[in-house]
């Protein structure tokens, strides 16, 4: 039976890597609405990604300007910021090397790797160099995430699958949530050019462009884009689906620990009522409301599984 | 120079200050007959080539993470330790030779500490002066009268041997307590076969990956009696100690938990680890974790780390502890001296490993003898390792042999001294080509239930720099692949060095 240690290290193992996954994607993001924003509205952009990020405060303690380069800085590889992505990356290899025995060798490599990205790297340069660097850190998740599907669908396996879907639905409501800090440039209106490429940014961030455009064939429309992030089911990184993987995984877990929690029964309310959410009503109630309600409910969920596994 | 060029070889091989292992003794002969077929590989094998292999190898090191970190060093960065791409190798006849010395000697040491432990009889027979031990600070009288299952003591040992010639082995030190090392015998072997296939043809090596299955094996015959199916682990202090890499590695080769000490639970003098479905009983516990922090209750009572009562577990025999606790009095450099004496005592025969002749400056006219030639000697503190608080008198500075000479006649019962021995080198791969390094050997033994194994072949350390005699990783030294090959190719072998020489490899 697996450690109860080793467990919780899997587990934020899968949170961290997802995490340094959103980051490079949410960077990616803003340079796109900072180009798209009429000058100098592109801090809004910036201040935009330190909000979603709950950094705001602590940016403002480092006293960094606003703009691209300090942001982008303080995000990746700012060793003194502890929501970085560098000490992202070394707290998820902190955790893979306490757990080294449950990993496979390329699991590991994986992890060691995206680490690598940023050795003596301690400014990141201007913006080809941004997103050289973001895309590289993509790369080395996505490899990660490719080698923890070859693992043996053991408790190991499960544990960081589980980390990844609790951070994932975490990421993709923050990531919504984007388009609430975010304001039109003066002149703009909704449904504008401007509007509909933040939309579309949006969906890039999340991998889900084309799949958009599968789905919904009335082009692109605000309620759709949050139907889908919300409740899709066909779409990995929506909050349903995340929601849903995360109560089969408890189930995997529970069949080998012979036991149900308080997590288990969390985590199905809340898929079951994902399911049958629609836009019209999460836009008449708020979006930010909405997003952050579910931000706190994960956070919950979070700690009930810290609980049930004797890890918390 | 030319790099990579034959004569660059000739000339770098040729200035040998010592026995080499593949190129034979001092002079500008062919290589040892046996091992002619490798001699001539590494003269066709450009340096170039060599360093490319030698650049992959140390490549992949990094990215699985085999590194250390080195105590005192201010760059706390992981390193890894260099590797040298040119194999040392053992004929099969050595081999057989070192091996019988090994088991004898580590015979000898379990048998000394179920003695020491218990009845005593080495100290009441006059064999060992009395103080050596009960005064020692490595002898812990909280185990004196404990015995461990099975009566097993020294379960992994690694001896520390040097030579000189080709007949010419001694043991340099012993190491019972927890040997480091056995994760580079296997990656550099693993290392090896990738990048050099073609040596794996030429020569029939034996094949060293089956450690971990002997020491699995090893860990379930000392189980306390009665558990069928024992559950073993490895303790560990925790991913930040710097031998880290070895212990997840061996927990993961053999299939078994790596715990910390926070996992770990005693209760009703049963040791128990947490698991996310409660607690599950641990049988078997090879600790990675020195004596001191191993139980608070016992040994350091400041120890934040360690398992409050697993020693009370093991009095009650309930676990079995690899390496037993108590071990250092059989490794202590004070007691090495002795063991030529300690083998006959409880062998009943001469030690057929030698030690290195050594002075204990305890004893007043040895003091005076080592006083006179520190330019001369190694001075080595006996509470000392990895290097640190050692004294290589020929390479030292007049102002370190000062030192040395006042921190002697100040403390003289902690210091031993040995000559400077001719260390035999192996040709290695330097900046300017091949050139031949000092090395040193450290093979391992285990001894379970059913007796005493040697597995075939063990880690070689290589001191890089030109001339040195240090070894250590902490002090720029490196590690090699290290082949024993198997005995019914031998012959072969050497009928293949004897047609390289008859086909005139001397103009």
């Amino acid at each position: 039976m697996m450690l109860s240690r080793t467990a919780s290290s899997l587990y934020w193992l899968g949170r961290y890597i997802e995490r340094a996954d959103f980051f490079a994607r949410l960077i990616e993001a803003t340079v796109r609405f900072d180009v798209m924003s009429s000058r100098p509205a592109g801090e809004v952009a910036w201040s935009s990604a330190l909000a979603v990020t709950d950094t705001e405060a602590d940016y403002a303690a480092h006293g960094g300007a606003m703009t691209q380069t300090d942001v982008v800085r303080f995000l990746t590889v700012d060793t003194s910021h502890p929501g970085s992505l560098i000490r992202c990356l070394d707290r998820a290899r902190n955790n893979a090397k306490a757990v080294r025995t449950a990993l496979s060798r390329e699991a590991w490599t994986a992890i060691n790797r995206s680490w690598l990205v940023f050795e003596n790297r301690d400014q990141v340069g201007d913006t080809q160099a941004t997103l050289r660097l973001v895309e590289s850190v993509k790369n080395e998740t996505r490899g990660f995430e490719g080698a923890v599907h070859q693992m043996l669908r053991n408790q190991s396996h499960w544990f960081i699958r589980l980390g990844q879907a609790v951070e994932r639905a975490d990421n993709t409501a923050r990531l919504l949530d984007v388009k609430y800090h975010i304001l039109l440039p003066e002149g703009e209106v909704v449904g504008g050019v401007v509007d509909r490429d933040q939309w579309t940014t949006i969906l890039q961030v999340v991998s889900a462009v084309t799949a958009y455009r599968w789905l919904y064939s009335d082009g692109l429309r605000p309620a759709n884009v949050i139907d889908l992030l919300i409740a899709s089911r066909e779409l990995p990184r929506s909050l349903v689906a995340s929601a849903e993987i995360t109560v089969d995984i408890l189930g995997l877990l529970a069949e080998r620990t012979g036991s149900h929690g308080e997590a288990d029964r969390m985590a199905r309310m809340r898929a079951s009522r994902l399911v049958k959410t629609r836009s019209g009503e999460v836009i008449a109630s708020g979006l930010h409301q909405y997003l952050q309600a579910f931000i706190r409910e994960n956070g919950q969920l979070h700690e009930a599984i810290g609980r049930q596994f004797r890890f918390g | 120079m030319e790099l990579g060029s034959r004569g660059s070889f000739t000339d770098l091989m040729g200035k040998r200050p010592a026995f080499d292992e593949i190129m034979g003794m001092t002079g500008d002969t062919p290589p040892r007959a046996a091992l002619a077929a490798l001699g001539q590989w590494l003269e066709d094998t450009p340096d170039d080539d060599l360093r490319r292999r030698q650049e992959a190898a140390e490549n992949t090191f990094r990215q699985l993470g085999i590194t250390f970190a080195v105590y005192g060093d201010t760059d706390t960065r992981e390193r890894i330790i260099p590797f040298d791409i040119v194999p040392r190798v053992f004929l099969a006849d050595e081999w057989a030779r070192l091996s019988a010395g090994l088991v004898q000697r580590v015979e000898a040491i379990n048998a000394f500490l179920d003695d020491i432990y218990g009845e005593r009889r080495i100290l009441k027979e006059g064999v060992l002066p009395e103080d050596l031990i009960l005064g020692n600070p490595q002898f812990r009288p909280e185990i004196a009268g404990m015995r461990p299952p099975h009566g097993i003591w020294a379960h992994i040992c690694g001896i520390d041997l040097v030579r000189t010639g080709p007949d010419e082995f001694f043991v340099l030190e012993d190491n019972a307590r927890t040997p480091s090392g056995v994760s580079y015998m296997l990656e550099n072997r693993e290392a090896m076969v990738r990048l050099c296939p073609e040596l794996f043809r030429k020569y029939r090596v034996e094949p060293v990956d089956s450690y971990p299955d002997r020491l699995l094996e090893t860990m379930k015959s000392v189980a306390p009696h009665g558990r069928g199916q024992p559950t073993c682990v490895v303790l560990t202090p925790g991913h930040y100690n710097s031998a880290y890499y070895e212990h997840s590695f061996l927990a993961d080769s053999m299939g078994i938990e790596l715990v910390e000490a926070a996992d770990l639970v005693v209760d009703d003098d049963q040791v128990w680890m947490r698991t996310i479905a409660g607690r599950v009983r641990v049988d078997v516990i090879y600790r990675r974790v020195d004596d001191d922090y191993l139980d608070p209750l016992v040994f350091r009572p400041d120890s934040m780390l360690g398992v409050p009562g697993l020693i009370a577990a093991y009095a009650a025999g309930n676990v079995a502890i690899i390496n037993a606790p108590g071990n250092g009095i059989a490794d202590d450099k004070a007691i090495y001296s002795y063991m030529p004496e300690i083998v006959r005592f409880y062998s009943g025969g001469e030690a057929k490993l030698p030690n290195v002749e050594t002075w204990r400056c305890r004893e007043p006219q040895a003091l005076q003898y080592v006083l006179d030639n520190l330019d001369q000697v190694v001075v080595k503190l006996v509470d000392g390792s990895g290097g640190y608080g050692m004294l290589v008198g020929p390479t030292a500075s007049r102002q370190e042999i000062e030192d040395f000479r006042a921190a002697l006649i100040a403390e003289p019962h902690r210091y031993i001294a040995q000559p400077t021995l001719a260390l035999s080198t192996v040709p290695t791969l330097a900046d300017s080509g091949l050139s031949p390094r000092h090395v040193d050997f450290r093979p391992f033994v285990l001894t379970g239930s059913k007796g005493v194994q040697v597995v075939p072949g063990g880690l070689t350390r290589v001191a890089l720099k030109e001339g040195s005699l240090v070894v250590n990783s902490s002090q720029g030294g490196g590690t090699k692949d290290s082949f024993v090959l198997m005995a019914d190719d031998q012959r072969q072998t050497q009928s293949m060095g004897g047609m390289t020489q008859s086909q005139g490899f001397r103009p």
